[in-house]
C-alpha cells in the first residue's frame, strides 16, 4: 500500500507544480508554502497508510482526491490563497467510528512529518491549535 | 543511591532510541507524546511532586498501559527514594503503587511508607476541547516506621489523602509553545507526604491544601516548569513548609521520560532550609 500511495503522490506532485503563490500569512510560509504543505500530507498520509491502528481506515479511499483535499484545508487554515473544496468534517468523518486514539494517531504522523521536513515548533505548535478544534466534528 | 541512579539511566538509554522512529514504531498507546506526564513521589501520574488530572501512560480509549519509576530526591539534610508502578486502563482509571525510604542522613534512620492510588477520569480533554481534564484520586498511605513519627506527635501510622485535579493544555500559547497547567486541591493529615506518620500533636485534623504545575515545551520533546505544593503543619516538635521546585522533563520517545529538579523543601524535621535535587527516570508500556 505505501509504494502505491508513493508512486501516486509523486505523480500528482509532478501535475501540480508551478502553483501561483499569493502573499500570505507567516505560519503559511514557515509550512514551506503550497509544495511544503504537500509533503508533509503526504508524508503524513504515508506514515497513517503504515500504522496498523488507522489504516483500515483508508482502505477504500481515494487518497489522491484526500491528498489534494487536506492539503487545501491546511493551506487554507494557515493563511493561504487556497480555497477548501471539500465537505466539511462533520460530514466527511460522519459515521466512521474515529476514536480518540485514532484521531491522535494521524496528529502523530503529522507532527512526525512537520518534524521530518523542519517545520519551527511554533509553526507546528499554531497548525496543531488550529486543526485541534476539529476534533469535536471527527471524532464519535 | 548512585547505584539506583545507574539503574535508571541505562533503562533510559536502552530505552531511547531516536525519537521520531520511536513516536511512529511500537508505541506503547496512543496518546501524544508527553501528555502521560512523569510519575509523582507518591506513585500517581502528574508532576513530580503534584499529582495531575492527567493518568499516567499512554493508553488512550480502547488501550491500557502501564509505567515504573525510579525517583531519588537529595536535599541537605535528607534524601528520599521512590520505586513505582502504575496501571491504567482506557485512560479512565490509573492504579498505582510506590514505596518511599527517607534517609534521615544528619539525624540518623530510615523512614518507609508505601502508597497505593486510585485515579479516575471524570470529565474533559487535557488537549481537545476547552473543558480542562478533571480527575478525582486517593492515596492510601501506610507508614512501615511509625515509631519515630508517633514519638513526636503523629496519631496515626496510616491514612488516606483524596484530591481533585484540573489539567489544560494550550497547543499554541504565548511564544507559540505548547504550555500546560494542573491545579489539584487534596485533603490530607500527611505530615511530610506521611512518612513523619498522619495527624498531630499541634492539630489533629484533616486540612484542603493547594498545588499547582506549570510546564512549557520549547519544542516536542523538552518542557520546563514550576511546582508548588501546600503543605499541612500538624506537628508541634518542627515545623513543616510548602514545597516547591523548577524541573526539566526530556520525553525522548513514549517509552521513556526523565525529569530533573531543583526542589526547595523548606524546613523538615527541624532542619532548616533543606534544597537540593530530585532525578526521577519513568518507563511506560
Ligand atoms: C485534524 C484531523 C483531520 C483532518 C484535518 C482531516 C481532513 C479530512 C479531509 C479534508 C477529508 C476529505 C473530505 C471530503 O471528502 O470532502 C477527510 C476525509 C477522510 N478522513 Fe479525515 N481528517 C482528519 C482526521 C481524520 C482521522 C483521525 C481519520 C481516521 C483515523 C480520518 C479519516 C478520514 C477518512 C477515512 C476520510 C475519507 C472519507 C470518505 O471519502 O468517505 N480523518 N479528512
Amino acid at each position: 500500500m505505501k509504494i502505491w500511495v508513493s508512486a501516486a503522490l509523486v505523480l500528482l506532485g509532478s501535475m501540480m507544480s508551478g502553483a501561483v503563490q499569493a502573499q500570505s500569512s507567516e505560519l503559511y510560509q514557515q509550512l514551506g508554502e503550497r509544495s511544503g504543505i504537500e509533503t508533509i500530507v503526504e508524508e503524513m498520509l504515508l506514515g497513517v497508510a503504515d500504522d496498523e491502528r488507522i489504516a483500515h481506515y483508508f482502505a477504500d479511499v481515494d487518497i489522491l482526491r484526500l491528498h489534494k483535499l487536506i492539503s487545501e484545508q491546511v493551506c487554507n487554515v494557515s493563511g493561504g490563497p487556497c480555497e477548501y473544496t471539500g465537505d466539511s468534517m462533520a460530514v466527511s468523518h460522519n459515521n466512521l467510528g474515529i476514536n480518540n486514539a485514532d484521531f491522535n494517531a494521524l496528529v502523530e504522523h503529522l507532527i512526525a512529518a512537520m518534524e521530518q521536513e523542519n517545520v519551527p515548533v511554533a509553526a507546528q505548535n499554531e497548525l496543531l491549535a488550529l486543526l485541534a478544534p476539529m476534533h469535536q466534528d471527527i471524532v464519535e | 543511591m548512585p547505584k539506583r541512579i545507574f539503574y535508571g539511566l541505562s533503562v533510559l538509554l536502552l530505552s531511547a532510541v531516536q525519537p521520531v522512529l520511536a513516536q511512529q514504531f511500537e508505541a506503547p498507546g496512543s496518546r501524544l507524546l508527553a501528555t502521560g506526564g512523569a510519575s509523582t513521589i507518591e506513585g500517581s501520574g502528574g508532576g513530580g511532586i503534584v499529582p495531575w488530572a492527567t493518568l499516567s501512560s499512554y493508553a488512550d480509549e480502547g488501550e491500557w498501559g502501564a509505567t515504573v519509576q525510579m525517583t531519588e530526591v537529595q536535599v541537605d539534610d535528607f534524601s528520599l527514594s521512590v520505586q513505582g508502578a502504575s496501571f491504567n486502563w482506557n485512560n479512565r482509571v490509573e492504579v498505582s503503587y510506590a514505596r518511599q525510604q527517607f534517609d534521615l542522613e544528619t539525624i540518623g534512620g530510615e523512614l518507609e511508607q508505601s502508597i497505593w492510588g486510585v485515579k479516575a477520569r471524570l470529565s474533559g480533554d487535557l488537549v481537545y476541547g476547552v473543558m480542562p481534564q478533571v480527575s478525582a484520586g486517593i492515596q492510601h498511605k501506610s507508614n512501615q516506621t511509625f515509631a519515630l513519627p508517633q514519638a513526636v506527635g503523629a496519631t496515626d501510622d496510616s491514612s488516606m489523602d483524596y484530591y481533585v485535579s484540573a489539567a489544560k493544555a494550550w497547543l499554541a500559547g504565548p511564544f507559540s509553545r505548547t504550555w500546560v497547567a494542573n491545579v489539584t486541591l487534596r485533603n490530607t493529615e500527611a505530615n511530610q507526604l506521611g512518612l513523619l506518620g498522619f495527624g498531630g500533636d499541634k492539630e489533629d485534623s484533616r486540612e484542603w491544601v493547594g498545588e499547582a504545575s506549570v510546564a512549557v515545551f520549547l519544542d516536542r520533546y523538552w518542557a520546563v516548569g514550576v511546582e508548588y505544593r501546600q503543605k499541612p503543619d500538624l506537628l508541634s516538635f518542627a515545623k513543616e513548609d510548602d514545597w516547591k521546585d523548577i524541573f526539566v522533563a526530556y520525553f525522548p520517545s513514549k517509552h521513556v521520560s526523565v525529569v530533573g529538579a531543583y526542589a526547595d523543601l523548606g524546613s523538615i524535621a527541624g532542619l532548616e532550609s533543606q534544597t537540593g535535587w530530585y532525578l526521577s527516570v519513568q518507563a511506560s508500556f
